[in-house]
């Protein structure tokens, strides 16, 4: 997935221009922004061969602050686009980079078919557990009990568990990392790049507007960094790790290599790597096909 | 029985779904073309994999004639039931042979044969539809030869005792043709011109597929649903030979999404659906457009609302791709009515959503989708693409404005600069803004006035067929151009002729001019409202006089047009 070139310039990722940046000051997204601008540095990645793909809410605005390509799409419909860019060109480093109620609420089919097809990619999914640009609704992660413009009474919906839902597809690598400990995000992220295949990152972030309850301290509070003895490799104990709803992981918990990539299973790079904007049709596979009609 | 003097008659074998009518169509298809009759081979199926009550039309004729014909000349039913479910089809110059009805309908002009009992003394019912097919075959005078070859050819991969025993099946069948002929007075004396056995025998859905191809697709992501499936199964098996990547999708919206993905990193992209799934990709559409992502989307219509009927024909989706996606933006609609149209329009589809970087559509339907027709190999030409990507350099800004109103297109990887696409409203180089005193209107007028504007300039003229003093015009769009202008010839009368539009939208210049020339206008529709019509009376302020619609899921046969044709004109 990495370029052949590999970037010594660690500003690489920062703008060249002034672009006005539209995010609460104080943010979650703001650690996160820099990390994945050191990690894609550090990754050996080049803004000329990285596209970074997005949705829509808060989170989704972060392709716009970095020095790279992007496709800010539509609310939920990032992963088939980020699917679409990989298949068409695949020595593009095809990054996702949403929020919560982008990839696990409006995109959550999405989420599903993405990991099964398993392009390779990374998704990093901004994780605050509110909806920010809408201003403070219950997202797919939001909390029992919490008390939102729209559930007055208390989230009643069980939140929604990325890790399990990918580890239970066999994405080929799962982890969680936290706006607060940014080495240790970027560490995953350039991890995320270089593994093959369908990469997940939920992210922790605090929104420091519209949820009080999920903050740096709660955050810090309610997470254990995986030690050396979890094996990522061994799916039944990622699932163990995944499913603890007392003392939230942060670290690599599932990493195999035991599925085929998607783009290198369709055939059309079998013997030929050239982007699909490279190439040109050509005109006597199409008369010989006309002729097995005749 | 009078003697048939017709250079065109109409086969139809009826049956449930399972019982092998297709075979029998192939079988039938095959030795005709190959005998340099042209074929035209219109389906009517129920939503179903076994059982119900479906029937193949086989038009043969000297001279192409492409359109479907309500009238059977010879009936061929394999069930009980089939008589009466098509009585409506039959009349008494109708020669029905098969099983003997199974209710009281009554055959005045009929030979009962039982196929599977004559197969069984062959030695296997499994060769009833090839007995069936030689009868049909035994009352013209064919070349036998044509036939037993296609047995051969066919079965070879099953073994030597399977060809053999076709064959034998074949032989049978021949002979009870041969003394129906005798029997019902039967002479059939085909002539042709044409030079059909060299012609390329394809259904709809392959058309548009050729289309495609042809105008450069190297990518789709399509989900599958009926009568669009056959151009995404084409694309999918020819995939690898012809370096298309065929990907199904999940649902609807990862399709699109997907196809806009590939085409903003430089393929060029077609997604094919009907009408339920089409609606799905609106709000991508509309994606498409803001983030001038080319497209094309193949709607094959069918009858709605919802689920409607899955496997009958409709054109109550023109409205549906005029005003699919939310928000004002440019887009061009084909609709082609012939299988060469099917194919140079597709072709065209794919250019101008990469020429003016914006979504365009081509609607089909049911009808010619699952209709197969022999086509002349001249009418497949080479089309010239061009290329419109451009290699980017640093400080490249994907939408720049510029005179043309047209951006240079860069794509990720190729070049030093860096491509940026917007869903929000974007400056020249991509990014958020809400300036809306400069940037929101110089970006309404590059994606919408000017390219409005230059699609309108580039729009399809009608094309029209009759006399040329001819004073009433019949307007058609999409499948039905072949039917309306057939009825035209028909009717017999010099005071009419045939318009037919393969661009709705936006419409060519002269629409106006041209309808205002005619002293009555005419619509034919298979919907209930008359959405062409409506289309044209808000763009010309023309209104046709009278509209001939027809919304059952059923398509018009030249019979009720050339009725309907006569009592208003």
């Amino acid at each position: 997935m990495i370029g052949a070139t590999q970037t010594k310039n660690n500003k690489a990722f920062e703008l060249d221009k002034d672009v006005e940046n539209q995010w609460c000051p104080g943010c979650g997204n703001f650690p996160i922004l820099l990390t994945l601008k050191k990690a894609l540095a550090e990754a050996g990645c080049s803004p000329e061969n990285t596209v970074l793909v997005s949705g829509i809410g808060q989170a989704a605005k972060l392709p716009q602050y970095v020095q790279s390509h992007y496709f800010n799409g539509l609310h939920g419909r990032a992963l088939p686009v980020a699917t679409g860019i990989k298949a068409a060109n695949p020595r593009m480093n095809v990054l996702v980079t949403s929020g919560d109620g982008d990839v696990y609420g409006e995109g959550g089919g999405h989420l599903i078919h993405t990991i099964r097809r398993n392009p390779n990619i990374a998704v990093l999914v901004h994780d605050n557990m509110i909806y920010g640009l809408t201003k403070g609704q219950a997202s797919p992660t939001s909390p029992k009990e919490l008390v939102t413009p729209t559930q007055p009474r208390g989230v009643y919906n069980e939140p929604f568990n990325p890790l399990t839902l990918a580890i239970s597809l066999d994405a080929p690598f799962v982890a969680r990392a936290s706006a607060g400990e940014p080495e240790m995000t970027k560490e995953i992220i350039k991890q995320a790049i270089a593994h093959p295949g369908f990469a997940l990152v939920d992210i922790f972030q605090p929104c420091i507007v519209f949820n009080k309850k999920n903050t740096y301290q709660w955050f810090k509070e309610h997470t254990k960094v995986l030690d050396e003895s979890h094996d990522p490799t061994d799916r039944a104990q990622a699932f163990a790790v995944a499913m603890a709803d007392d003392e939230f992981a942060l670290g690599v918990i599932s990493a195999h290599h035991r599925r085929a990539v998607y783009e290198e299973s369709v055939g059309i790079y079998d013997d030929d790597r050239r982007a699909l904007y490279e190439r040109e049709n050509d005109w006597s596979m199409i008369e010989a096909l006309l002729r097995t009609r005749v | 029985m009078a003697k048939q003097k017709s250079n065109d008659f109409t086969i139809v074998i009826a049956g449930q779904a399972g019982q092998g009518i297709e075979s029998i169509a192939s079988v039938l298809t095959h030795v005709f073309k190959k005998q340099d009759f042209n074929i035209y081979v219109a389906k009517d199926v129920m939503s179903r994999v076994r059982g119900g009550m479906n029937s193949i039309t086989v038009r043969v004729s000297g001279e192409r004639s492409d359109a479907f014909r309500s009238h059977i000349d010879y009936f061929v039913p394999l069930d009980p039931r089939a008589h009466s479910h098509y009585k409506n089809r039959l009349n008494e110059k109708t020669l029905i042979i098969g099983v003997a009805a199974g209710d009281d309908f009554k055959a005045e002009n009929m030979s009962t044969v039982n196929f599977v009992q004559l197969a069984h003394e062959i030695g296997n019912r499994i060769y009833a539809n090839t007995v069936a097919a030689g009868t049909i075959l035994g009352l013209f005078d064919l070349d036998a030869d044509i036939a037993r070859r296609y047995m051969q050819t066919f079965f070879r991969r099953k073994g030597e005792q399977v060809v053999s025993e076709n064959i034998a099946a074949i032989e049978k069948g021949l002979k009870i043709g041969k003394h129906i002929a005798f029997e019902k007075d039967v002479h059939l004396a085909l002539e042709t011109k044409e030079d059909v056995s060299e012609y390329v025998f394809l259904s709809g859905a392959e058309a548009v597929a050729f289309g495609a191809l042809a105008g450069g697709v190297n990518f789709s992501s399509s989900y599958p649903m009926s009568p669009s499936t056959g151009v995404f199964t084409f694309l999918a098996a020819h995939g690898k030979e012809c370096d298309v990547l065929a990907e199904q999708a999940t649902d609807e919206i990862g399709a699109i999404n997907m196809s806009l993905g590939a085409s903003f990193a430089g393929a060029r992209a077609l997604v094919s659906t009907s009408g339920g799934g089409f609606a799905l990709m609106t709000e991508s559409v509309s994606l498409s457009a803001m983030t001038e992502t080319p497209i094309t989307v193949h709607i094959a219509q069918r009858p709605g609302p919802a689920t409607g009927l899955p496997t009958r024909t409709g054109q109550e989706d023109l409205n549906l791709a005029l005003y699919a996606g939310h928000g004002e933006f440019a887009r061009a609609i084909f609709t082609p009515g012939t299988p060469e149209e099917m194919y140079d329009i597709t072709a065209h589809a794919v250019e101008l959503a990469d020429k003016y970087q914006i979504p365009t559509f081509v609607l089909s339907d049911q009808l010619m989708m699952d209709s197969f027709y022999c086509v002349p190999r001249e009418a497949f030409t080479r089309k010239e693409h061009h290329t419109y990507i451009e290699k980017t350099t640093k400080g490249y800004q994907r939408y720049e404005i510029t005179d043309t109103g047209l951006s240079p297109r860069g794509v990720p990887g190729y070049g030093e600069g860096l491509v940026h696409a917007d869903s929000d409203e974007h400056d020249e180089d991509g990014r958020i803004t809400e300036d809306m005193t400069v940037m929101r209107p110089a970006m309404m007028e590059k994606r919408f006035f000017k390219r409005r504007d230059l699609l309108t300039e580039e729009s399809l003229p009608p094309t029209r067929s009759g006399p040329q003093s001819a004073k009433t015009l019949i307007v058609s769009w999409g499948s039905n151009k072949n039917v309306v202008e057939e009825a035209v010839r028909r009717s017999g009368k010099k005071s009419i002729a045939a318009l037919h539009f393969s661009q709705i939208f936006p419409l060519h210049p002269d629409t106006a001019q041209i309808l205002l020339r005619a002293e009555k206008v005419i619509i034919v529709e298979n919907n209930a409202t008359g959405q062409f019509a409506e289309l044209i009376a808000r763009e010309t302020e023309i209104v046709c006089q009278s509209r001939i619609l027809k919304w059952n899921g059923e398509p018009f046969s030249v019979e009720e047009l050339i009725t309907k044709i006569k009592s208003l004109a």
